[in-house]
């Protein structure tokens, strides 16, 4: 579980995350949704620990960030999988070596240990034939799932994912989506998701938070933002008129 | 003030390398990558120009001395002492500036631009450590390279003058090994490790605190050829002083 606690943080005289409290559980996908320049990338950075907030708190399992030592926080990062926007795989290393690295880096393991753990995690992902090949031979979509394998190689606690769907074609973001619910409930992590993705909004949203000029606008589920009044959060998720007309057959429904 | 700060980080990352050290296993093989990759592949060029640059000095030096009273054998003389002080040590290191230093920079700026870097961080891995540590152990090598230059360069000096016909052989190889002060080598290898430290170090910093796009990695890698090349030749004078004045 992570607690997040009134946090703030600037760049110059930007103030880019305006006091934000919230809660991400355990075993769920949460995801974080807002505009661009609403501050997503900015929370999720801190939550990660790359960016330190001015005031406030970040809680993990018990565990303050800004009450450990530096030793203590890279511990703490090697608890945590993070699946970048554009996947940040090592472009010297093969699919395999990209996966093997965290484990070569952190474990005592036998070579034969940690290549079954590749293969287990990489068939896991659906990529068990991609082993030799290099991030530049392979597609946007496999490098999400290198991306993810490399993850959760390390069966982290937490699970932060930075727009895993961008750039992707509908089929392939819904199993990257897919995917990423199974292993949250598989190994009961606490998943931390920035998306645009509105599918993944309705589909995998076991609680959403949407930001607006750096401040949580809104906070529920994928049940509860069909409900909702908010006028932000509607304007921002029913933009299309597909989802427009989705709310309203609802609504009807509802009534 | 802009530079004052620079500074302050250059030595603050400098003493992030040093900390939590990655796993020997894995940093013994980076550092054969990184010798590799930043020695041998820059010994083609050190060689190559160093052998004409040995080469140019005879025949400039020769036509300088046109007296026929000064001996020809003042050409290896000066030959010797002009590649063993100067053009092996601080000519290849602005060359090594040029080509490693932009090597490092850009590769570690896309890394940085990718987000590789922030991959590293979350995995708890001392980036700075991981990323400059072994080329500063590499670099540890670049006095081979700046001795095979001293070679090369008094081997292209002594061609130059024995079949271009400035220098007769023998008296050029009796100008090489008059007043031979071993110090002078002494001088030019502590030199070549100063600047060793510095090509390692300075391209690295621009790469890692780089900030923007593929166009600010190009920035960055002429940027860090400037400042090294600057440092490389401000340190030159220091040490010139403290060591031989």
């Amino acid at each position: 579980m992570i607690e997040v606690e009134n946090i703030h943080k600037s760049f110059g005289d930007a103030h880019i995350l305006k006091g934000i409290s919230t809660v991400f559980e355990q075993g769920k996908t949460n995801l974080v949704i807002g505009q661009s320049g609403s501050g997503k990338t900015v929370f999720l950075k801190c939550l990660l620990g790359l960016f330190e907030p001015e005031q406030g708190q970040i809680c993990y399992n018990g565990k303050y960030y800004s009450e450990l030592s530096t030793d203590q926080r890279r511990d703490l990062r090697q608890e945590m999988g993070m699946v970048f926007q554009g996947s940040a795989l090592f472009d010297s290393m093969t699919v395999e070596g990209n996966v093997m690295f965290p484990l070569d880096m952190f474990t005592k393991q036998s070579k034969a240990e940690m290549q079954d753990r590749v293969d287990f995690v990489l068939e896991r992902v659906n990529l068990i034939d991609a082993h030799k090949k290099f991030p530049s031979e392979i597609s946007g979509g496999m490098q999400k799932r290198v991306a993810i394998a490399r993850a959760i190689v390390m069966n982290p606690k937490y699970l932060f994912c930075d727009e895993p769907n961008s750039g992707l074609d509908p089929k392939t973001a819904i199993l990257i989506d897919n995917l990423i619910q199974e292993i949250t409930k598989e190994y009961s992590i606490t998943t931390v998701i920035n998306t645009h993705d509105m599918n993944s909004v309705m589909e995998i949203g076991e609680k959403i938070i949407f930001l607006k000029d750096g401040y949580k606008e809104w906070e529920g589920t994928n049940k509860e933002i069909f409900k909702t009044d908010n006028e932000a959060v509607t304007n921002f998720v029913y933009s299309s008129e597909l989802f427009k007309k989705v709310r309203q057959m609802y609504i009807e429904e509802r009534n | 003030m802009k530079y004052l700060e620079a500074i302050g980080k250059y030595f603050i990352m400098v003493y992030e390398v040093f900390k939590k050290p990655t796993k020997w296993p894995i940093m013994r093989s980076l550092i054969l990558k990184e010798i590799d990759e930043l020695i041998f592949g820059s010994l083609g060029i050190i060689i190559f120009i160093s052998f004409f640059i040995g080469g140019v000095v005879t025949i400039q030096t020769a036509l300088n001395l046109n007296s026929p009273l000064i001996p020809k054998s003042l050409i290896g003389f000066a030959t010797r002492q002009s590649v063993i002080l100067e053009f092996a040590p601080t000519f290849t290191s602005i060359i090594m500036a040029g080509k490693v230093g932009s090597y490092i920079t850009s590769s570690i700026g896309t890394m940085k631009v990718t987000e590789q870097i922030d991959a590293l961080e979350v995995m708890g891995i001392n980036s700075v450590n991981y990323l400059v540590f072994p080329k500063i152990i590499a670099m540890l090598a670049y006095p081979f390279a700046v001795a095979i230059a001293m070679y090369v360069g008094i081997l292209g000096g002594w061609i130059a003058g024995a079949f271009g016909g400035y220098a007769p052989s023998g008296e050029f190889i009796k100008g090489l090994q008059l007043d031979f002060d071993s110090f002078h080598v002494t001088y030019s290898f502590i030199k070549t490790f100063v600047f060793a430290f510095i090509i390692a170090t300075i391209p690295s910093f621009h790469g890692l605190y780089m900030k923007g796009g593929a166009l600010e990695v190009g920035k960055a890698s002429t940027t860090s050829f400037v400042w090294t090349s600057v440092v490389i030749i401000i340190l030159n004078y220091i040490l010139t002083q403290l060591l031989l004045g």
